[in-house]
């Protein structure tokens, strides 16, 4: 990028004010640490210059938006012509209290929906099942069948606005859901649009709500992405993530890599099925956190793109649409604390920043009180401001990744890069991601990493404001939410309700179809659907998919 | 023969976080103690009954998703009727604070929010450790 | 402790897990219970269970224990893990992985930390052997880390010894420097789905061959998978048949005079350093010792007689 001679002369005035100007002053008033180091132990120098990034061919390496390898973001006018989707993740008891939140959120800007399931909903359970004992609607709402999904779209045109879904082990059924509410209101498939998160790979990394084993889990995956691609062509199949890898401890590097690799695996999987990879790529998507370390998480982000975009046509892509990387971010929910919570919309604030300077396609902000409870109203919305904000008064939305062309942001872009490509390696000797996964490697590596970090916290020698400096002895002052307490019994009574009045000789010959294709070979979404659409119930249905494929027991080394 | 505390932290319920279990697990560890973890999962029945086998001094319970007054109440509901109230339960997750009177009355000595420093929980344990 | 004895002796769940809790911390009335304990003892099955990590013994202890219990019989299972020689503390983690016993009621599981005793045991673990054999149980499994040549010491305890090993990563080269090939009546090889398990088959095998005895009894190697239970029946039957073997050949008796002998050694010890280094008596003697020691007034040799021989009068 540089004239070589020019960098030569760089390279010594850079040395020169090392010793000159740099290290004296360093003498006289000391650094306030020993070492500055990153969320993922990078040290930090104090200055970064074109000596560091010497080697990079700008067209090669760092092109331009809307090009391979897609670095400096996906689309040519990204920001300025669309907005990044601002889609709140929510739900939480009935299916009705969360459809007033849902409009609620749509009245005050949010421009895309996410729907946050309960525990037993994520396990596969209906709500009057012994597993869900106590755990109803308390992290979501309880979607137990075609009714509930029903309610919980009323009013909302899901042909005009696209809806997130954080689902992963019964994934293709709650989808199923959503598609037959459609369906139910004549709107054509290919007219729906949204995302499952569907990404049971990193359920037996991190996020643990995992049903069946690996094997079973990516062949109902790629039957989705068959299903996706022919039947319901707006739909991201998949939302393959590193947020939960992060929260669950990893460094940014980690969660970079692991999710990459995870990404990588799916496709595999799917071309050994015979898919085409141009067929299913341009839907799979990717979701990321937005720590605290602001330059590293943009490096992170646009590191992604250009692994995944190398990676792909490595692995035959050619559209492309293949070779983009489309993303959701969230603002990292383990950063926020339940002391002072008011001072959680500051760091949330400078997070969505960062996701926003890093090229994101859709951003959730967490809410202040999300250290204590789900979010309140006066929380979310303020949650939505935070991003208006960015959107509308900042100006950062001007220009494509106006932070291409930092000496250290492109240096650590390359160091992630770098040190990405080491763990995959590291993987490879595994035989791949799920022997990996089976031997624990995952799990121990963010094991480490969260205990070293918490080891940091415990000794002053990293800082919480809040929690282990600047403290204050100071009751917590906010509105926390509260719920329906009659919601379970609403749901439970809603359930015996749908079971007396179903025909229920459809829904067992459509449970007893859906057995048999699932002990074949055939695509399960079809028989699915005709379950669903009988009323079958989410924990019958995932209850034959139990039968058949079993379910997995961690190997949980910690 | 130095006595050693024994400490079983469980995951009741649906709830699949368990960086937290896990880092108080080492902590616990590397402050002394034997830590039987029993991973994700558990039914207050489980984790009773594995209390009662390996006679620990202590249950930690960690949940985070929302369900801690049903789920730790059964626990510690349990263990009253099997006359274990000299075991010490303590809880820890997101847990509001006007949550947390119920469940000390419940039989959970302490409960340790968000933010609370390893340090504080190791000494609790220490001096409220029956025998 | 109304009668903890007579109810350990009855199986009771609550008393067999006091009772060990008390022979782990050398409490003042376990040898008085321990020996009313002794009577009602060795009739149980010990079969003893190592491997490098990382080789699903868990899981596979979890599935044998099933197995027995689909026989008839009742189980004990002893794991244990290292204890961190710094801080004093131990993960103890086998039970994660044995899930699926962990309410049957006939099954008991009890986690060990090694408290600082080399060779992969606890100092405690022969009296937790008695305890549960005195409960009335036919089966008790120990299960222990074996990485290296000092993790040996199972051989002393158990009845039968199996030594699990994974295909890949070089593992039954390792097994051979850590002299677990010494040790092993039954070699498993497990996750028998994983890529290079014929070879580790043949790799095992062909040391077994090294090592047939005069009467050509050759060592067992058996494949599993233990998490999908494939292989089970056949480990247990081998197990089986190693006991009756014992047995016909009168060889148990040898097995249980090992052990007990052992079992001798390690009180004879514990209470031996108890009296040193605990006892208020002579603490005092060894702390004045080392100050000896250290300004070189005595020899470490000299400052051992003189122990000794106030012990020893």
């Amino acid at each position: 990028m540089y004239d070589k001679e020019k960098l030569k002369e760089i390279e010594k005035r850079r040395n020169e004010w090392e010793r000159t100007c740099y290290a004296p002053l360093k003498e006289r008033i000391p650094e306030r640490m020993e070492r500055f180091q990153n969320l993922s132990w990078t040290d930090i120098g104090p200055l970064y210059t074109p000596v560091d990034v010497r080697d990079k061919d700008y067209i090669e390496d760092i092109g331009f938006p809307g090009e391979y390898p897609y670095l400096r973001g996906v689309h040519s006018t990204l920001h300025r012509s669309r907005l990044w989707t601002m889609r709140q993740f929510a739900g939480f008891g009935t299916a009705e209290e969360t459809n007033r939140r849902y409009k609620y959120l749509l009245d005050h800007g949010e421009t895309g929906l996410s729907v946050a399931f309960d525990y037993p909903t994520l396990y596969g359970y209906d709500t009057d099942q012994p597993q869900s004992r106590g755990e109803f609607g308390k992290c979501g709402v309880a979607i137990s069948s075609l009714k509930d999904m029903e309610i919980l779209f009323k009013d909302i045109p899901v042909d005009r606005i696209t809806t997130s879904m954080t689902i992963n082990g019964p994934a293709p059924i709650v989808w199923a859901f959503y598609i037959a509410n459609a369906d139910n209101q004549n709107i054509p498939r290919s007219q729906i649009g949204g995302t499952i998160q569907n990404d049971v790979l990193k359920e037996y990394i991190a996020q643990k709500s995992f049903i069946f084993p690996p094997e079973p889990s990516m062949r109902l995956t790629v039957d989705t992405f068959e299903f996706g691609f022919k039947e319901v062509p707006r739909w991201n199949t998949i939302s393959i993530s590193g947020y939960h890898i992060r929260e669950a401890g990893s460094t940014a590097v980690q969660e970079l890599a692991f999710t990459l690799a995870d990404g990588f695996e799916y496709v595999r999987w799917a071309v050994r099925r015979g898919l085409d990879i141009d067929t299913f790529a341009p839907r799979l998507s990717f979701f990321f956190n937005a720590h605290n370390d602001f330059f590293e998480e943009i490096a992170k982000y646009r590191a992604a793109r250009r692994i995944w975009a190398r990676g792909m046509k490595d692995l035959g892509a050619k559209k492309p649409r293949s070779m983009l990387m489309r993303f959701h971010t969230q603002t990292a929910g383990v950063s926020l604390t339940a002391q002072q919570p008011e001072i959680n919309l500051v760091r949330v604030a400078i997070q969505a920043l960062a996701a926003v300077l890093g090229g994101t396609q859709s951003l959730h902000t967490n809410s202040m009180d999300e250290a204590l409870a789900l979010p309140s109203e006066k929380a979310v919305r303020l949650a939505l401001r935070t991003q208006q904000i960015i959107a509308e008064e900042t100006g950062v939305t001007g220009t494509v990744d106006p932070l291409g062309g930092s000496y250290y942001v492109e240096w650590l872009t390359d160091k992630m890069e770098e040190e990405t490509m080491r763990y995959f390696d590291r993987i490879e000797q595994f035989g791949g991601v799920i022997p990996a996964i089976e031997s624990g490697f995952f799990q121990r590596e963010i094991a480490d990493a969260s205990y070293k970090l918490q080891t940091k916290y415990e000794n002053g020698k990293r800082t919480i404001v809040g929690v282990n400096k600047y403290q204050m002895e100071e009751p917590v002052d906010i509105p926390i939410l509260k719920m329906d307490e009659e919601g379970e019994r609403i749901q439970i009574n809603r359930l015996k309700k749908l079971r007396a009045e179903r025909d229920q000789s459809k829904v067992d010959r459509a449970l007893s179809r859906l057995r048999k294709a699932a002990q074949g070979d055939e695509n399960t979404m079809p028989f699915i659907l005709d379950c669903v659409h009988a009323y079958a119930t989410l924990g019958e249905t995932c209850g034959v998919l139990r039968e058949v494929f079993g379910e997995y027991k961690e190997p949980a080394l910690y | 023969m130095e006595k050693k505390i024994r400490v079983l932290v469980a995951k009741p319920g649906l709830d699949g976080h368990d960086r937290g279990a896990k880092v108080v697990a080492r902590a616990l560890r590397d402050a002394g103690m034997e830590v039987i973890y029993t991973g994700l999962h558990q039914t207050p029945e489980m984790i009773v009954n594995t209390a009662i086998q390996e006679d620990v001094d202590v249950i930690g319970l960690s949940l985070l998703s929302g369900a801690h007054m049903t789920l730790f109440r059964d626990v510690t509901d349990i263990l009253k009727k099997n006359n274990m109230e000299d075991v010490l339960v303590v809880g820890g997750g997101i847990i509001p604070e006007s949550d947390m009177p119920a469940l000390k009355e419940s039989g959970i000595t302490g409960v340790f929010g968000p933010g609370t420093p390893l340090e504080d929980i190791i000494r609790f344990i220490k001096e409220n450790v029956k025998g | 402790m109304t009668d903890l004895a007579g109810r350990v002796l009855k199986g009771e769940t609550r008393a067999i897990a006091r009772m060990i809790t008390l022979a782990e911390n050398d409490a003042p009335d376990a040898a008085e219970l321990m020996s009313k304990l002794h009577q009602s003892s060795g009739r149980a099955q010990i079969i003893g269970i190592t491997g490098v990590m990382g080789a699903g013994k868990s899981t596979l202890i979890s599935e044998i224990a099933l197995e027995y219990r689909r026989r008839g019989m009742t189980v004990g299972i002893v794991a244990i893990d290292p204890t961190s020689p710094f801080s004093g503390g131990a993960l103890l983690g086998d039970r994660i992985r044995m899930m699926e016993i962990t309410t049957d009621p006939e099954i008991f599981i009890r986690s060990m930390g090694t408290r600082g005793m080399l060779g992969g045991l606890a100092s405690a673990v022969y009296d937790v052997v008695e305890i549960l054999d005195a409960a009335g149980k036919d089966i008790v499994i120990v299960e222990t880390v074996g990485v290296g040549q000092a993790e040996v010491d199972i051989i002393k305890i158990a009845d039968t010894t199996m030594v699990v090993l994974v295909p890949g990563l070089g593992d039954s080269i390792q097994a051979i420097k850590a002299g677990l090939m010494e040790i092993a009546d039954i070699y498993v090889v497990n996750k028998a789905d994983h890529p290079g398990f014929e070879r580790t088959m043949a790799e095992i095998g062909s040391l077994v061959d090294l090592t047939v005895s005069a009467g050509g009894k050759r060592t067992p190697v058996l494949g599993a998978v233990a998490i999908e239970s494939r292989g089970i029946t056949e480990i247990v039957d081998e197990i089986e048949k190693h006991h009756s073997e014992l047995e016909i050949s009168g060889e148990m008796a040898e097995h249980r005079r090992r052990r007990y002998q052992a079992e001798l050694v390690e009180i004879i010890r514990k209470r031996l350093m108890n009296l040193i280094f605990d006892e208020a008596v002579f603490k005092g003697k060894v702390e004045g010792l080392l100050d000896r020691i250290q300004d070189r007034e005595i020899d470490p040799y000299s400052a051992a007689e003189e122990i000794l021989s106030r012990v020893l009068k």
